[in-house]
């Protein structure tokens, strides 16, 4: 049976799609097989910032309306080969996701022998949003540390627990995680930003990873490269902990802290 | 002056009224989120009920769901007329 994830936060433009990019390659890279599903349907990007845009030909509502296989419209990633994205349609209309089509469609994946499926919800609380939930056996709140963020990820988690097969069906809960992006540990220790600790408090899930605020998301989705692959860079090992930690390992947080930088470091620069 | 407001910075740090505020904001929306959902119903209800028998202004029943510790206490108020 493949696991089934969705990533979702509410509010828009919190790091969705960013973060459901880099946690499916991250999977992938780990060896596990991976679809990755955007359910933004009529505002598809995941393509974009997976860097397939170019390739894709069928898209979900084709498979669901059975105008196409699964196997003519899933695309192979261009860095995993066990990875592969089924992108959202462009021109239709968001209630052509019907439950029967998208449960229809989890099944057929998981009967292909995919391990994670990743749901990249669209933004808000409608259809979309809650087609991307309904059969999933966890959940990533992505939630920035701001308020209408983090009051929109509540808001969330109050739909999973009410809407979700898993809650209806009365049997296990999804499983929660948190997920803080956009993190500047500088704002924080000037107490001019919520700390991931205010956040997680306010919330009450458990946190699997924090991402910083940093340049190389934008460097990423501009070459269309999700920012797991970005080497050497804070976010593409922010990310690699994270699939640690959701694989069950044991990996301290980083980059939540801000250092100073020495009288040295000031005078000529460098990181 | 700046060298002042440096030294002597008294300024509340707008993340802990953030905090705050959203403390307020996520307990109230969630009490309305777990109450139960039949009130409004229940509510009609009693005024069809009650007004059967007796002939009240619908805006004089009121109910409300309030806990007290453990207990969870439904509150019917309805005030009868004078001329009864």
């Amino acid at each position: 049976m493949a696991k089934i994830i969705v990533v979702t936060s509410g509010k828009g433009g919190v790091g969705k799609t960013t973060s459901s990019a880099s946690f499916a390659s991250g999977l992938a890279m780990r060896g596990h097989k991976t679809v990755v599903i955007d359910f933004d349907v009529g505002l598809r990007n995941l393509d974009l910032i997976m860097g397939c845009e170019r390739r894709v030909v069928y898209d979900l509502i084709n498979v669901i309306n059975k105008e196409a296989t699964l196997n003519q419209a899933l695309i192979k990633d261009k860095h995993c080969d066990n990875l592969f994205v089924l992108p959202a349609s462009q021109t239709r209309d968001k209630d052509a996701l019907t439950e029967e089509g998208v449960e229809r469609v989890l099944n057929e994946l998981s009967a292909m022998d995919f391990e994670y499926i990743i749901c990249d919800s669209p933004a808000g609380i409608e259809h979309g949003a809650v087609m991307a939930l309904t059969f999933a056996d966890e959940a990533i709140i992505v939630t920035n540390p701001e308020v209408s963020s983090v009051r929109d990820s509540d808001r969330i988690l109050g739909i999973i627990q009410a809407k979700s097969r898993r809650a209806l069906n009365g049997g296990e809960p999804v499983k929660e995680h948190l997920l803080i992006t956009r993190y500047v540990p500088k704002r924080v220790e000037a107490g001019e930003m919520l700390s991931y600790a205010d956040v997680q408090e306010i919330l009450r899930i458990p946190l699997i990873g924090i991402i910083p605020e940093s340049e190389s998301v934008l460097h990423a989705s501009n070459s269309g490269n999700p920012a797991i692959h970005i080497e050497g860079s804070e976010v593409s090992e922010a990310y690699k902990d994270v699939v640690a930690r959701f694989l069950g390992e044991d990996r301290p947080l980083r980059y939540t802290s801000y250092e100073k930088p020495g009288l040295l470091q000031r005078i000529f620069g460098g990181k | 002056m700046s060298l002042l407001s440096f030294l002597f910075n008294k300024e509340t740090k707008s993340a802990s009224a953030a905090k705050e505020r959203l403390q307020i904001i996520i307990a109230r929306e969630r009490n309305g989120r777990a109450g139960p959902d039949f009130l409004p119903a229940l509510h009609q209800e009693l005024i069809g009920v009650i007004s059967k028998y007796v002939k009240v202004n619908p805006e004089d029943i009121k109910i409300s769901l309030n806990s007290q510790g453990n207990l969870e206490v439904l509150d019917v108020n309805v005030v009868l007329p004078e001329d009864l």
